[in-house]
């Protein structure tokens, strides 16, 4: 065998290891209850607020803790904790990508992505409604 | 029906120049075939060739007018094109309409085609006997890419999406009742609805930046140059499985090298001054997808030139070469296709062309293989195999299928390639330069495939029903792995040069590496020790690496700077190889130092919280209160006030850096766009005041809702000159008034007249403040002019003048007063090495492009 082919095999295992490393490391989409069957592992979690449960949060209290409760689209619904100030539009969001982990009873989140109408994206919709709005 | 005010002709000329553009590059593709069959390699103009030739340059014509045309509807302001309405405003400046034009899909295909047409030009005059086979590929690259901007429907599909569609039949207007007949959206619009229309939707405020002007045609350039050595491995597997042309497209890879790394790069400053993500790379999919062919160019311009010199490896150099353009059409599908909208910050929209762009970059995967095969009988197979995969993923709908059909293209490609590409059998001695170069390659060639699969990953959750999500710390995921990606690369591109080809004896390598190899040692060993390179964040093991890393990372430099010495004699004009080198050495140190000595300068130290953005650690975030000092490490901090643009909602903000030692005193002005559009909330553009040795760089974060009304109303005291008032916070001192009379009768009156009462504010900090509250006395009314001293949330009004020369004093103390900023501020280390390191591995690029065009012009 030659010299290069030994290279050649040592760095496609190191490659497939890297991935496979990877891909354990790597977290999941759940809903609420496959995030609980496996608590203390770093998920995505997709859902939304559910406005029918109060959201805790006083600024002047502790600015840090925020909770509220978040319902998927299986209507399974957890508490959720967050201990980071209140994201901005967190009301309005349509969806929210909760980044964290599922432990005693409630879904400690280290992220919170608010999935609103996109103030980034050209969002042709919104443009729409200003276009209707202006030419009123 | 007649509309009023409507300018068609621009859109009727451009959709026949897009029409013709179509036409003319598929004759254009179909002559070069032709005469590629029948003349074969050779440079004799056959009747197929001229053809060819006519119909190329019509179709850039073509390009050039469609170009010319939308930037006229753009920069007319003609809103009744959807593209100028979606895209730009009036408020928008001159400089940013280019950014318009390239913001949509439609615009950077066009940019894209445009390159292919000057390169396609230049090739028609200077590739002579391999015209025609390149020239196939790139006609028939045009015709995709003319398909993309077409919007005519075919069979029921819709095939692109046109540039110059009006905004009434776009859809965005039916909802509009105002703009229809009796208000009512189902009848048809009113004659002069455009009257209605008065401005655009505007440029995406992110756009609005100038790296965004030049930055994507450079990157484009780099994108459509890797078609040439593309269609050079075709031509040459298609003609005879030779390696001569790797000679000719030589110039052309390093120059695409030079172009799509600079292009990447300026993305990165773009990122680094106008986004917030605090830095210049984020992993973020669209950098890494146009990172990755870039890497697989790098890797095959090193085989190209292994090859050059010893005849090794020709089939990697076709495999590498194939792959970089590929990627280039793999990450063009990823970033316009949509896919990736979960994991991206960049937006595209989704113009539901994904199945249009699948077939873009699935017959260029098959195209190789298909002009490889030898024979009749194996192109028709080829032929079959690719339509029956691609049908049965439509109609079976097995997603998986997508990527097993691309996947197996590839394969075959490369079958025919080991099959009719020869090879040297001796095996490669491990002294010589050509097996360590390899090397090199194969390792840039899988830090390309670890980057391109993490980043494809929303494509294998959708291929195979996954629900895989990017790890805990995704940013770290790539680090740790590129990591050492870059000590190897370090060290492989440090002591390679110093290797013959061939072989090399032990005692010339030492004899030449000597010096250098111990200015290293020492260089090295002095930036560890004092440069207090500490990134502990990630445990020892990576703080480890990483100083392995820069270690590896300086001797790049120094080896290859001491190279254009030792082995080129100093001569720069042929040391671009070596002065490329010492470039990426600076880039990869510039890259670990920047990121393993980056600095939060805003510790949160006065304590004032505010309401952030979900990605904002408030610990890391800075309140100044307007007119207040704020220390922050070595300055203290004033926020002065805020002034807008005088045509749209973007906001500067003056904050005064002074450092302690009283040696520096200069403003940062970054600027947020406020409630932009009706959006609620702020979009930051960061401002950096540049060393020579880093950048201090801020951004805003957070600002005080405007809506905050301020309901607090004036506490009246009636009170002698002289006396004090107690307020919350501290205690305010009168001093005697003064009156005026000489005023203007015009505007006060008769006896009109103006108090003024000098006042001295003690507050409890410790500050004291002079203020003077005015009243007027004006044609009989009392006119009072209030006084505010913000850092103390108090306003003062002179309310009354009594004959007893008792005073009305109205004291009122609000919070709505506060105007604040909350910034985050970093220190940048070294940035200006990685950018210099970009120029001179640019610079190294070209001048080993001209050394070469020069070499074969005295051949």
């Amino acid at each position: 065998m030659k010299k290069i082919h030994l290279i050649l095999l040592v760095l496609i295992a190191v490659a497939i290891a890297v991935l496979l490393t990877f891909l354990k490391g790597a977290s999941t989409y759940d809903t609420i209850e496959t995030a609980r069957n496996k608590p203390g592992k770093f998920v995505h979690l997709m859902a939304k607020l559910d406005k029918t449960q109060p959201v805790e949060y006083d600024a002047i209290k502790n600015p840090n803790y925020l909770s509220f409760t978040a319902i998927d689209t299986t209507n399974v619904s957890i508490k959720v904790v967050y201990h980071n100030p209140k994201p901005d539009m967190f009301e309005l969001s349509e969806k929210l990508v909760l980044k964290g982990k599922y432990t005693d009873g409630y879904f400690d989140c280290q992220e919170i992505q608010t999935k609103c109408p996109s103030k980034y994206k050209d969002d042709m919709n919104a443009a729409k409604k200003n276009l209707q709005a202006n030419t009123k | 029906m007649e509309y009023t005010g409507e300018h068609l002709l621009p859109g009727q000329l451009g959709h026949f120049f897009i029409v013709l553009s179509l036409v003319s590059s598929l004759v254009a593709s179909f002559a070069y075939f032709r005469s590629s069959q029948t003349a074969g390699l050779s440079e004799i103009t056959d009747h197929w060739k001229k053809l060819a030739r006519y119909a190329f340059i019509i179709e850039s014509i073509s390009v050039f007018s469609i170009f010319a045309i939308l930037f006229y509807i753009i920069q007319q302001h003609l809103f009744e094109y959807k593209y100028a309405w979606q895209h730009s405003s009036r408020s928008l400046e001159f400089k940013y309409l280019l950014a318009c034009f390239w913001e949509g899909q439609e615009g950077s295909f066009l940019l894209w085609s445009i390159w292919h047409c000057v390169l396609g030009l230049i090739l028609i005059r200077t590739a002579k006997k391999w015209e025609a086979p390149v020239m196939t590929v790139v006609s028939f690259a045009q015709f995709a890419l003319a398909t993309m901007i077409t919007g005519i429907y075919f069979l029921g599909w819709k095939m692109g999406s046109n540039p110059f569609q009006l905004l009434r039949d776009s859809g965005v207007l039916d909802n509009a009742a105002a703009l229809h007949i009796n208000m009512d959206p189902s009848q048809g619009l009113i004659p002069d609805y455009l009257a209605s229309i008065k401005d655009g939707n505007d440029l995406n405020p992110l756009l609005q930046n100038y790296w965004m002007v030049i930055h994507p045609p450079v990157l484009f350039l780099g994108f459509a140059t890797t078609i040439i050595p593309f269609s050079y491995a075709v031509a040459g597997i298609w003609k005879n499985g030779g390696g001569e042309w790797t000679k000719l497209t030589m110039p052309w890879a390093l120059f695409s090298a030079a172009a799509l790394g600079v292009g990447i790069m300026m993305g990165g400053m773009w990122a680094y001054e106008s986004l917030t993500f605090g830095g210049y790379w984020a992993w973020d999919p669209v950098e890494n997808a146009s990172l990755v062919p870039w890497l697989v160019l790098i890797a095959g311009i090193h085989t190209a030139l292994i090859y050059k010199s010893t005849g090794y490896s020709l089939r990697s150099t076709y495999v590498f070469y194939f792959l970089s353009f590929i990627l280039v059409l793999y990450s063009t599908f990823l970033t316009r296709s949509g896919i990736l909208g979960e994991t991206s910050v960049h937006a595209f929209t989704d113009l539901g062309m994904n199945a249009q762009l699948y077939l873009f970059l699935y017959i260029f995967i098959w195209l190789p293989a298909l002009l490889a095969a030898p024979t009749l009988k194996e192109k028709w197979m080829v032929i079959g195999l690719s339509v029956l995969l691609v049908l049965a993923t439509y109609f079976l709908k097995i997603n998986s299928l997508a990527l097993i059909s691309c996947l197996l293209g590839l394969v075959w490609a490369a079958y025919f390639v080991s099959k009719q590409v020869p090879a040297v059998k001796k095996e490669e001695e491990t002294s010589s330069r050509e097996f360590w170069m390899f090397i090199g390659a194969l390792v840039f060639f899988l830090s390309a495939i670890e980057i391109i699969v993490k980043t494809s990953l929303p494509v294998i959750n959708k291929l195979f029903g996954s629900s895989i999500a990017p790890p805990e710390d995704a940013e770290f995921s790539y680090n740790s792995i590129q990591v050492y990606v870059a000590i190897i690369t370090g060290l492989l591109t440090a002591f390679t040069q110093y290797l013959k080809y061939r072989s090399t004896t032990r005692s010339y390598f030492w004899k030449k590496m000597a010096i250098p190899f111990i200015l290293s040692v020492i260089i090295a060993t002095l930036i560890l020790v004092f440069g207090n390179v500490n990134y502990t964040r990630k445990g020892p093991g990576f703080q480890i690496a990483i100083w392995i890393a820069v270690a590896c990372a300086a001797y790049a430099i120094i080896a290859n700077a001491a190279y254009i010495w030792l082995g080129m004699k100093g001569k720069l004009r042929i040391a671009g190889g070596s002065i490329a080198h010492v470039g990426f050495g600076m880039v990869l140190l510039g890259i670990l130092i920047t990121s393993a000595k980056k600095e939060i300068l805003s510790n949160n130290l006065n304590g004032i919280p505010a309401p952030l953005g979900p990605k904002e650690d408030p610990r890391e975030n800075l309140t100044l209160v307007k007119d207040l000092k704020v220390d922050m490490g070595k300055y203290s901090l004033t926020y002065l006030g805020d002034s807008m643009h005088p045509r749209k909602q973007l906001w500067f903000y003056k904050v005064r850096f002074q450092s302690k030692d009283g040696k520096e005193d200069f403003l940062l002005m970054p600027n947020a766009f406020v409630n932009y559009k009706g959006n609620e909330g702020l979009m930051a553009n960061p401002s950096a005041k540049h060393y020579w040795d880093h950048d201090v760089f801020t951004y805003i974060t957070s600002l005080p809702n405007p809506d905050n009304k301020d309901t607090a109303s004036f506490r009246p005291s009636t009170i002698k000159m002289g006396d004090t008032i107690f307020y919350s916070k501290g205690y305010i001192v009168t001093d005697s008034l003064q009156t005026r009379g000489d005023l203007p009768e015009s505007l006060f009156g008769k006896d009109g007249r103006l108090y003024e009462l000098p006042m001295k504010i003690f507050a409890r900090t410790g500050s004291i403040y002079s203020v003077r509250s005015k009243l007027a006395f004006a044609k009989g009314d009392f006119v009072p002019i209030a006084d505010t001293v913000t850092a103390e949330s108090l306003v003062i009004q002179l309310q009354k003048v009594n004959p007893d020369k008792t005073i009305e004093l109205g004291v009122k103390e609000s919070n709505a007063l506060m105007k604040y900023v909350t910034l985050k501020a970093f220190k940048y280390p070294f940035i200006n090495l990685l950018w210099a390191g970009v120029l001179v591995t640019a610079l190294g690029l070209l001048i080993s492009m001209a050394s070469r065009i020069r070499r074969r012009r005295e051949m």
